[in-house]
């Protein structure tokens, strides 16, 4: 024995310092900006700070559709990283990756580090999970669409600052009220017009956005968004763009700026914006609930993430040290404190039950008016086939094609019906390639 | 006249060539092959898998009403920049031939645009042109002329032919200027002796004789029109509204990379590598006549 020790005492010190110069390394493609990038750095400091056995390093690879290039190509040439940020509609892309990826359900199995799903919040879950309740992908940054209004503006126009429009209808005279007495250069105006006025606005009203529960159950759903209830609210958003109290100002979120100024007096954009009017607006805002439409439905349902989420890649070669590496960092992303911190500083939703409550208990909500909408929005009701999100493979092609046909009846090209038909066979066609090529 | 070199063996010309015969197999035939091949296949985002399917791509292609939409929209997008770019290159060209102070100042100025990278062309295009940010753009506005090119195509279309026309100006006034330096004094001046003014001197001596000028710059034009503009839209447009200014470019971009339906991009892109060849083999053609003759 006490030879050994002896013996062994060199041969450990050795194997110490081995092993601290030989840390599992593991590398993080993310697509954060600005402050967000402090925090995602942040992130990954705090998590090598915490242990010695693992060292991750975080970077920044572009954009949300530059960095899925980028893993596809890096993929294609057997380079992933261990880990890259997706935002939520490439999830559909990501599923079909097959062995390209390692889904976290996998991970945890092979790994035997245990990860329960039921820690996130369903709506957030749902979004990266299998049908059958198998969780995908790791939710990390989710935010969801919120309303946006201006006080001010209201007060000029004689509205009650303090209530939010709750209904379209509501909703609609407000910004008609705005444009009679001119309390603000624009009405109405929205961010992300697909996302907010589509794929929101069909998850509230629980209306199908596609067959197979939005594509869950299957790569053969159809789109059906050119449903009554759909077509009715472009319809209403025709009618009140030929008035002038909307304003279609683009796509995605170069619209944002509206809001923030202070031009618009009502916005709908992501709950991630909070962070913007916080620091840039000049004026009284509010965030509120989607607004939703009585005629339809009496109870609105939950409204559906935006974000991403965080994919396991493979490579050839990769150990399963590495991979275990992979899922201690996705736990440690999942501890309260971690996602309590994260989302109050970034303005994102807390993606597990745990952080929310914490957040609550450090009275960041009530120090923060509003801010826990997008949580409260996303966790009401129960979640239905309708409510989950959307599982469609070339999702972003789809969102493109409803924006140009909507661009062309907005121009007066089309209506509402119509344009809603063209862009639900043009997308068909788009899933019908996307079935071909993942089957191949 | 036939000028020929004599090698005495194969090996030094073949090393010679080499260089070059490595760069276009590399950087030509290669992703060439490549490209051909894969608009013959359907194939997921990730390359695990693909399926050959013949000449499906292609069909769809042509059969898609959009796609033709698209290459009729790009033919109209090609000549409206050449015909802007060039005809506002040439009128500035003939000023600046002129025996003007300060010139030299002039001519640099103009020929500066060229050193702008498209994004860029494109932002400065915005501050003058956003409805809400821009100069022109808001103004417009305020003077009741509703100017929105988010909802308005053929703002949209008249905004990428300005800004995509104005980066090729300066290249054009360079190869004017130097057409216009080259015509003979002589020949100008025996015409003004017989009479000829301004605009009729211009018709019917000086255009002819800048007529090869002018024709290698329509090609010129027409290649930078239907490829290199694809930044200058991206920036401002993406396309929009509708598919009010996707060009085929464009599309091959959106469909490769964002859209990641590997087949058809590649498809569209073989379609272009034709046009290409085919504008090019005219221009052989043509100007391989014209130093005949």
């Amino acid at each position: 024995m006490k030879r050994r020790t002896l013996l062994a005492t060199p041969i450990a010190l050795a194997a110490t310092r081995v092993r601290a110069a030989e840390k599992t390394k593991i590398l993080w493609w993310h697509a954060m900006t600005a402050a967000l990038a402090d925090q995602v750095n942040h992130i990954a400091n705090g998590f090598n700070a915490s242990q010695n056995e693992v060292e991750i390093q975080a970077v920044y690879k572009g954009g949300y559709a530059d960095t899925m290039t980028a893993v596809i190509a890096a993929s294609r040439a057997g380079q992933a990283p261990h880990l890259v940020q997706i935002f939520e509609v490439g999830t559909g892309t990501m599923l079909a990756a097959r062995k390209a990826v390692k889904p976290v359900w996998e991970l945890a199995k092979e790994t035997g580090l245990a990860i329960d799903p039921k820690a996130y919040i369903p709506a957030v879950r749902g979004y990266y999970s299998l049908s059958d309740g198998r969780m995908a992908s790791m939710p990390f940054n989710s935010s969801t669409a919120v309303m946006w209004y201006n006080k001010d503006a209201f007060r000029k126009a004689g509205l009650d600052p303090d209530k939010a429009p709750a209904t379209w209808q509501e909703v609609r005279k407000a910004a008609e009220t705005i444009k009679a007495k001119n309390a603000a250069p624009v009405a109405m105006t929205t961010s992300w017009p697909v996302w907010v006025q589509m794929e929101q606005y069909s998850a509230l009203h629980d209306l199908p956005f596609a067959t197979k529960s939005d594509g869950f159950d299957g790569l053969d759903a159809e789109l059906t968004f050119n449903n009554k209830g759909q077509v009715k609210h472009i319809e209403r958003l025709l009618q009140m763009s030929k008035e002038g109290s909307f304003k279609y100002a683009g796509r995605d979120n170069a619209p944002d700026p509206l809001i923030v100024s202070g031009e618009a007096a009502i916005s709908f954009g992501s709950s991630s914006s909070r962070g913007d009017l916080v620091k840039s607006a000049k004026f009284n805002w509010a965030e509120a609930y989607l607004p939703y439409d009585p005629d339809i439905i009496k109870t609105p349902k939950n409204s559906i993430i935006g974000g991403a989420s965080l994919w396991t890649m493979t490579a050839p070669g990769r150990t399963q040290a590495e991979y275990k590496a992979v899922a201690e960092f996705l736990k440690y992303i999942g501890k309260p404190d971690v996602d309590a911190t994260w989302s109050q500083k970034t303005g994102y939703v807390p993606v597990t039950f745990a952080g929310y409550e914490l957040s609550k208990q450090q009275g960041f909500f009530t120090k923060n008016v509003g801010a826990d909408i997008p949580v409260e929005q996303l966790a009401r009701g129960t979640v239905t086939p309708n409510t989950k999100g959307l599982r469609l493979g070339r999702l972003p092609e789809i969102r493109n094609i409803i924006e140009e046909e909507l661009e062309k009846a907005l121009q007066g090209g089309q209506s509402a019906q119509q344009a809603m038909d063209v862009a639900v066979t043009r997308g068909n066609r788009v899933l019908r390639e996307f079935a071909k090529a993942a089957k191949a | 006249m036939d000028r020929r070199t004599i090698f005495n063996g194969r090996l030094l010309p073949v090393a010679l060539l080499l260089p070059q015969l490595l760069l276009t197999i590399f950087f030509f035939y290669w992703p060439a092959g490549q490209a051909v091949w894969s608009s013959l296949t359907t194939q997921d985002a990730f390359g695990q898998g693909w399926v050959f399917v013949g000449m499906d791509n292609f069909v769809d292609l042509f059969t898609d009403p959009l796609y033709v939409a698209s290459i009729i929209r790009t033919v109209f997008f090609c000549l409206a920049v050449s015909v802007l770019a060039m005809g506002v290159a040439l009128a500035l060209a003939v000023f600046a031939d002129r025996s003007i102070a300060g010139r030299g100042v002039y001519r640099t100025l103009l020929i500066w645009p060229y050193a702008i990278a498209p994004a860029m062309s494109a932002v400065l295009f915005l501050f003058v042109l956003n409805p809400r940010v821009g100069l022109l753009g808001r103004w417009l506005n305020d003077h009741g002329i509703a100017w929105d090119y988010a909802l308005n195509g053929n703002q949209a279309m008249l905004m990428v032919v300005s800004a995509s026309a104005w980066k090729q100006v300066s290249y054009n006034f360079i190869f004017f200027l130097a057409g216009l330096q080259s015509i003979p004094r002589a020949v100008t001046e025996a015409a003004r002796m017989d009479g000829a003014k301004g605009w009729h001197r211009f018709r019917t001596i000086t255009f002819p004789l800048l007529s090869p000028t002018t024709f290698f710059l329509l090609v010129v034009n027409v290649v930078y029109a239907a490829f290199d503009t694809f930044g200058t839209i991206y920036a401002l447009t993406q396309g929009g509204p509708g598919q009010d200014t996707q060009t085929l470019v464009l599309k091959v971009f959106l469909d490769g990379v964002i859209n990641q339906d590997i087949g058809s991009s590649s498809a569209q892109s073989v379609v272009l590598m034709v046009g290409v060849i085919a504008i090019t083999a005219v221009q052989f053609r043509f100007m391989g006549r014209k130093t005949v003759s």
